[in-house]
């Protein structure tokens, strides 16, 4: 008898815990929940972008997810109850194949030279970051910003060789941020955002490799209707504003 | 054999197996992905070997350093009383709190290049950022806490007994330290040591965080996995099973030895 | 010379005892649980630090209220107890040659030193077991050629045999009588056969303080402390001399008297045997001199006698009875009894005892 009471009060606690998480959906009545992932890079302008959609959409919820873009799709795939998905980079998109309806480009992003504020190893262009003695970090080739930043240095016959290679813009920034680093390769929207942590200095080269984002609702959203109006904001005079503002390129 | 005992209340095996299942579960499942056709040319391959042995070597001397001087500080914290003794051992298991993120962004302040001590380490020309040295640094810095903890708590189940006889033979504190007080708590010390070189082999952020990430020099397997998992993610959890593997190689026969050396002196 | 002069308190415990052990002498500190004997020799032994004091070993001084404290690895005093405390990774050999190797002798002279050591306590051929591969007596047997192998000038020894099975203990005890010669040697006990087979004089204490020190024969047949007659298995009844008999109010024990007799209003003991005790359910008819009203507080067979254990008006008398006596008078926990004594069977001294800190 006591085993079986014990055991019962254990499961009770276990649902009780599993209740108060919040797995619970809550797609019922006037209440509307959209799910928006996005890559990390975006997180400034699709903040921004969800709340202008919740204030014309009485009722709805925007909710964001953001994450590196092979992480997302990892997720997609795995069955995150995701509407919208914009992708860093068309490689990852194009993974999704029938499960994002309809990808289109809506920005793009170029590279530029990050460096600490002063820039103290005195970095004025592409060439510098191969000068002895320039501790100079990257993200890794296995990532998107490290792809263009190899075939940006490849076209320029360069050999970059960085005392790191991140997994992450982030990363990236935070070692140039620090002054651990002298430089750093990041997007433009990205030196934009650290705001005065860090310099950006633009090169020419940098136009060998526009990265472009796109935007696609997915096949097996629950907000069928409010993700394509997600994507029609993004695509939207206002949208592009906004996309504009935080340094982003036309797609 | 192990006698009866008083036997354990049934109720009790059903969290326990749940436990199990949780733990071994997610390893099981792991290696039910791996792809057995190129498994071995997944872990042979230079860019996995080198992160193997940069792994390797680094967990082995942050192990050393761990050694040499968390016993010291094992000893004081067990033999002697000072006053903040409290706190100050609070202090030293901090790190095992912290997130290792936050131990990398503590030892960029100290060390780094604009840290406390960075500026007088560049003015002798030492400059540990984005070396193995600051791997080495990264891991002692996470894994000192688990030696300390381990054998803090064998030199105080061990008790000053032993060491009380030895110094009324006429043995200085340093022949008592040497002849009685480290070779009763060895077991302590090595199971210590093993923790401290597994926490290092699975150390990350506060590697990936201080000392960056490049192969051969501070690419670990760890961040060769994170980084791998974008771009082939067969590749990531062939490694992942092989970091497993070294680990378990590494526990195994060390507990096996403890255990049996307490058997022996019960 | 005396070898060890001892005069420490430790405030903490309230403990303050002076004593002496002289060259070659075996000195038996005894007492009750907690009386302080183990803060004796954790001062001796450098493990306890005194408030007050100063201890001398061979002319130099270990410890002072203004000198500096020698450390106990200098302090060239052994210490056994109870448990052997054998080094667990090292074997028998290595412990006894531990001694002799922290004093700087080289490894191959200190072995031969340590086969020589277990040789003359018999095990010899037991000098590659580890400790957990030794009985109780070989361990403690190893433990008396490990202190000794380090040739202290003062050997302390705690209770040594307390924690050996009773069958063991008198081969060891044997083993300390042969080899303690000579020594100077400090033993805590509470065994009166070992301060009768090993010490040569005894110091009993009780509450902190030195209560009685004199040579063991004497400390043991002519007590003067409750102590010391209940190790040597005697009644004791400390009062002062009537002129008749020992008054310990409400109790008087007459009796005759010994050497040294008391005077007047000196404070006395009446000493008696249990065997002497007669025991009684009502009052006896006639009017012997000792009759004492008593509860019987505990029954204990002691061979083929049972001991009986009372409390007469705050003082504990025992009284031998054989197990028929036990069942006739129906004794138990409890039971009120009539004590008799003759006072032929009753020895009357003066408590205090000339010789007493004969060494200070």
């Amino acid at each position: 008898m006591r085993t079986t009471r014990t055991l019962s009060a254990l499961a009770l606690a276990t649902v009780l815990a599993v209740t108060a998480t919040g797995c619970g959906s809550d797609d019922s009545g006037s209440k509307q929940t959209l799910t928006v992932f996005a890559a990390s890079s975006l997180t400034r302008t699709f903040t921004e972008l969800g709340r202008q959609f919740e204030a014309e959409h009485h009722g709805v919820t925007v909710r964001l997810g953001f994450g590196g873009s092979s992480d997302l799709v990892e997720q997609i795939r795995s069955g995150a109850p995701a509407d919208v998905f914009a992708s860093a980079d068309t490689k990852n998109m194009d993974k999704l194949g029938d499960a994002a309806t309809d990808p289109r480009s809506f920005a793009s992003n170029t590279l530029e030279i990050a460096v600490p504020p002063g820039n103290p190893a005195g970095i004025t262009d592409l060439q510098d970051l191969t000068k002895p003695g320039v501790k100079l970090v990257v993200c890794a080739p296995e990532v998107p910003c490290g792809t263009a930043t190899q075939s940006v240095a490849r076209s320029a016959s360069l050999t970059l060789k960085p005392v790191s290679e991140e997994q992450s813009v982030t990363d990236v920034l935070g070692k140039v941020a620090s002054g651990e680093a002298d430089a750093g390769v990041v997007y433009v929207t990205d030196v934009k955002g650290a705001g005065s942590k860090v310099e950006g200095i633009t090169f020419p080269e940098a136009a060998g490799a526009v990265n472009v984002y796109p935007i696609a609702a997915l096949r097996d959203a629950k907000q069928s209707r409010l993700a394509q109006e997600f994507v029609d904001l993004v695509l939207g005079r206002d949208g592009q504003q906004v996309l504009a503002d935080a340094g982003f390129g036309k797609p | 054999m192990r006698p009866p005992g008083v036997g354990l209340p049934r109720w009790l095996y059903l969290p326990a197996g749940l436990g199990a299942v949780f733990v071994l579960l997610p390893l099981a499942a792991m290696v039910s992905r791996v792809d057995g056709t190129h498994l071995v040319a997944l872990i042979t391959s230079p860019s996995s070997r080198e992160a193997l042995w940069l792994s390797l070597r680094t967990s082995a001397a942050s192990t050393l350093v761990c050694v040499v001087l968390g016993v010291p500080m094992a000893v004081v914290l067990a033999r002697t009383d000072f006053r903040g003794q409290a706190a100050a051992r609070s202090l030293v298991l901090l790190p095992l709190v912290v997130p290792p993120v936050v131990s990398g962004i503590a030892l960029l302040y100290t060390f780094g290049r604009r840290g406390l001590l960075g500026h007088a380490l560049h003015v002798v020309g030492v400059e540990v950022a984005f070396t193995s040295v600051a791997v080495v640094m990264a891991q002692t810095f996470v894994a000192l806490p688990f030696l300390v903890i381990s054998l803090e708590g064998a030199l105080r189940t061990a008790g000053q007994r032993y060491e009380v006889a030895a110094a009324t033979l006429g043995a200085s504190p340093s022949t008592v330290f040497r002849r009685v007080t480290l070779p009763l708590v060895l077991p302590g010390l090595v199971s210590g040591a093993v923790l401290a070189f597994a926490r290092s082999l699975g150390e990350f952020g506060a590697t990936i965080t201080f000392a960056g990430s490049l192969a051969g020099t501070t690419r670990t397997l760890p961040i060769q996995i994170y980084l791998e998992r974008f771009d082939d993610p067969d590749a990531a959890v062939a490694l992942s099973l092989l970091l497993v593997v070294v680990a378990v190689l590494v526990i195994a026969p060390a507990s096996r030895a403890t255990v049996r050396h307490r058997r022996g002196t019960r | 010379m005396t070898t060890l002069e001892y005069y420490a308190t430790v405030g903490a415990r309230d403990v303050s005892v002076r004593l002496t052990v002289g060259p070659g002498e075996t000195v038996a500190l005894l007492g009750p649980n907690g009386a302080g004997k183990s803060t004796v020799l954790g001062v001796i032994a450098g493990l306890l630090a005194p408030t007050a004091g100063q201890v001398t070993l061979g002319g130099r001084t270990l410890v002072s209220a203004t000198g500096p404290v020698v450390a106990p690895h200098r302090r060239d005093v052994a210490l056994l107890a109870q448990d052997p405390l054998l080094f667990p990774h090292l074997t028998a050999l290595e412990n006894v040659a531990f001694g002799p190797r922290a004093r700087g002798v080289r490894r191959p002279q200190a072995r031969a030193t340590a086969r020589l050591w277990l040789d003359r306590v018999g095990v010899a051929d037991l000098g590659d077991r580890r400790p957990h591969q030794l009985s109780g007596g070989q361990a403690q047997r190893v433990a008396v050629a490990r202190a000794l192998a380090a040739d202290p000038a003062l050997l302390l020894l705690d209770e040594p045999m307390a924690a050996l099975d009773v069958a063991v203990a008198p081969s060891v005890r044997q083993l300390l009588r042969e080899v303690l010669v000579d020594r100077s040697v400090l033993l805590v006990t509470h065994e009166p056969l070992d301060a009768l087979l090993l010490a040569d004089r005894v110091v009993v204490v009780d509450g902190g303080r030195v209560v009685e020190d004199g040579p063991t024969t004497e400390v043991l047949t002519r007590p003067r402390s409750v102590f010391a007659a209940r190790i040597a298995g005697l009644n004791l009844v400390a009062g002062t001399w009537d002129g008749s008999g020992v008054a310990a109010a409400p109790l008087v024990v007459r009796g005759m008297t010994g050497d040294p007799a008391p005077a007047r209003a000196e404070e006395a003991v009446a000493v008696f045997a249990p065997n002497a005790v007669s025991v009684f359910r009502d009052t006896p008819t006639g009017s012997p001199r000792n009759a004492f009203s008593a509860v019987v507080t505990d029954l204990e067979p002691l061979g083929d006698r049972v001991r009986v254990r009372t409390e007469a008006s705050g003082h504990r008398l025992a009284a031998d009875v054989t197990p028929a006596a036990v069942a006739d008078l129906g004794l138990g926990p409890g039971a009120t009894v009539q004590l008799m004594v003759k006072a032929t069977e009753v020895t009357i001294y003066a408590a205090s005892r000339p010789t007493a800190f004969s060494a200070r």
